[in-house]
């Protein structure tokens, strides 16, 4: 299925501006820009929120400014204030430190990614162009694992991940996701059915072994497909939240979204701390909202391509 | 998208020739590459499904060993009205939030396919979906504050009585189901908007010349012909939406009184707050065979497998 764009093709690019007012057309526009609007203009008060001292929230609560600009917000964030500082602010004064949830996240998203997309590729591969028996029947078991809502699976593996000692390391918060995603790998499958059979064939009678085949021949032709499964991937556990959740509670390996609830949960008496809590959740999307900004073609073009996540 | 090109020319040598040679298949390398894979889906989806089902049976605390109980925890269940509680609540969240989502999913998809199929307005609509539910979550928490939140100051412009969105039971659930609309709803329009691609522009222009009015094709043709992808779309999003979990989790807590404790954040307390792995793994179990029921019958209902386009 392609999402390319054909547009309808106009006379001369200058004709575009005579087209004469269409008012079903401008009703569609305007709808359209509304929902854009509503999809796009949190993110901006998000921003706004985080650069405005939480005092002047509280009398300032609809100036489309920041109120009473400060990077204060960002600094406690960071646990760049000290305590009374932060409490002065508005803050919890809590100790909390999202440099350190930064990297947890950044080292569990990349390190699932990357495994997850290349063990997903083999096993790909041999679905889709090594024969043997009960392959169909394999892939459709795999296939099948799509539909176990994942809060039935996380129970045992919680028990699992506890019986061998691995609660609260990242090794037992990467685990589950290191070898596959069934995602992945109906994904790949689906690309490399339709390569080319002639490269692999003609690699063969040169007496080539399978393994060189996938590495120097499916793998470099695969580029592409494999880079936006590895976006989507990266950007799915950079969001993931319950498992992070059961298996790293603790400060040293939590990610940035269950360190977002904490520090929710820590409002300070009275007043949550609004600029501190939306700067948080600034910073938990920013590596999101860039890698959106450099391949925003490629994930919007993937979305529509198989309608499963 | 790719530049992968199926091989076509069968004039050559036909495609579909079995690779092996002298009658071996590939068992043994396949093995090989499936190894890793294999792995994985052994040891985290397949033995936990069934330890799953096994522990659903069982009096499990985490301290001793599990202890077999038959069917005590369902009858447990059957009797418990906290989990019927949870159940109505999630039945609930999941009407408002896939009535509400569908609908302007299809109306925006339907937008974008007369007017606007620019990349740029297609990634200004998914930006919500690539953010975290918990980020969707504590966004909203905070412009819907009663007191500071912004939508409240319209509201309060507006001459209207303020609403406590997450305080009030009546609001609770309606708003978790509103924050995972707004975050759903560009994705599942790209989903359908990549349906209407898929129709051939010929039968737009026969119905044209039919004299068909826009209301008419799109009852007679548009929905027909993207029923397959409605389907799919259905089925995928309201699995996904009986397993709300996130917002929950972030904003309510199950609160007020239980007016948002919906299944998934039930079976999260009884196994791991009151380390009751027995009760959660057989809530798990029937949340399990609900999914399995809900595909089956829209399948059946929708006839989703079948396509018009012939």
């Amino acid at each position: 299925m392609t999402t390319t764009t054909s547009r309808v093709p106009l006379a001369k690019p200058a004709s575009r501006r005579r087209r004469p007012f269409n008012p079903r057309r401008a009703g569609a526009w305007a709808l359209l820009v509304l929902a854009i609007a509503v999809s796009v203009l949190p993110f901006l008060w998000v921003l706004r929120t985080a650069l405005s001292t939480n005092s002047a929230l509280a009398s300032q609560s609809a100036s489309l400014l920041p109120a009473d600009f400060t990077f204060g917000a960002f600094l406690r964030v960071f646990g760049l204030q000290s305590p009374a500082e932060a409490v002065a602010e508005g803050g919890s004064g809590a100790a909390i430190d999202f440099w350190l949830y930064l990297r947890n996240s950044v080292i569990f998203s990349s390190v699932t990614t990357a495994g997850a997309v290349f063990f997903s590729a083999m096993a790909a591969y041999a679905f889709a162009r090594l024969r043997w028996k009960g392959r169909n029947a394999v892939f459709s078991l795999f296939l099948g694992t799509m539909l176990v809502p994942p809060i039935f699976t996380a129970l045992p593996n919680f028990l699992l991940i506890k019986n061998l000692d691995l609660l609260n390391t990242m090794l037992g918060m990467v685990l589950p996701y290191l070898f596959m995603t069934p995602f992945a790998i109906f994904f790949l499958r689906q690309f490399f059915l339709n390569m080319s059979r002639e490269v692999e064939e003609a690699a063969m009678l040169d007496g080539a072994k399978h393994l060189r085949i996938f590495f120097q021949i499916v793998l470099p032709n695969a580029a592409a497909p494999i880079a936006t499964l590895a976006l989507l991937t990266f950007i799915g556990q950079w969001n993931e939240y319950f498992w992070p959740l059961l298996v790293g509670s603790q400060d040293d390996v939590r990610v940035l979204q269950v360190g977002l609830g904490v520090f929710k949960s820590q409002s300070p008496q009275g007043a949550p701390d609004w600029s501190g809590l939306m700067a948080a959740t600034l910073v938990s999307a920013l590596p999101v909202l860039i890698l959106f900004a450099a391949f925003g073609k490629k994930i919007v073009n993937s979305i529509g391509f198989s309608g499963i996540k | 998208m790719t530049t992968l090109t199926r091989n076509a020319s069968p004039a050559q040598h036909t495609v579909r020739r079995p690779l092996k040679r002298r009658g071996q298949s590939d068992l043994k390398i396949a093995l090989l590459f499936i190894a890793p894979a294999m792995i994985g889906f052994i040891v985290f989806y397949l033995v936990p499904t069934l330890r799953g089902i096994y522990l659903s049976f069982t009096e499990y605390n985490i301290l001793g060993d599990p202890e077999w109980i038959g069917l005590g925890n369902y009858q447990a269940i059957a009797k418990d009205p906290l989990f019927w509680n949870s159940l109505a609540v999630t039945g609930q969240y999941v009407l408002i939030n896939i009535a509400l989502q569908t609908a302007l999913a299809l109306g925006l998809a339907l937008l974008m396919h007369q007017v606007a199929k620019s990349t740029l307005v297609r990634g200004a609509l998914l930006l919500p979906y690539l953010m975290s539910n918990v980020i969707a979550a504590l966004l909203w928490f905070w412009m819907l504050d009663y007191q500071i939140g912004v939508v409240n100051q319209f509201i309060d412009w507006a001459g209207l009585p303020r609403t406590a969105f997450f305080g009030s039971e009546a609001w609770a659930i309606p708003t978790q189901a509103l924050i995972n609309t707004w975050r759903h709803m560009g994705y599942t329009a790209l989903l359908i908007f990549a349906g209407l691609q898929a129709i051939p522009g010929h039968v737009y222009e026969v119905a044209k010349l039919d004299g068909a009015s826009p209301w008419q094709t799109f009852r007679k043709i548009t929905i027909p012909l993207l029923r397959p992808v409605l389907v799919l779309v259905l089925v995928v999003t309201v699995i996904g939406s009986f397993q709300v979990f996130d917002t929950v989790a972030v904003t309510t807590q199950g609160g007020p009184v239980n007016a948002t404790r919906v299944i998934q954040y039930y079976i999260y307390q009884r196994a791991f707050t009151e380390s009751d792995f027995g009760y959660g793994s057989a809530i798990a179990v029937i949340l399990f065979l609900i999914l399995a029921l809900v595909a089956f019958i829209q399948m059946k209902f929708l006839k989703g497998n079948e396509s018009d386009l012939d």
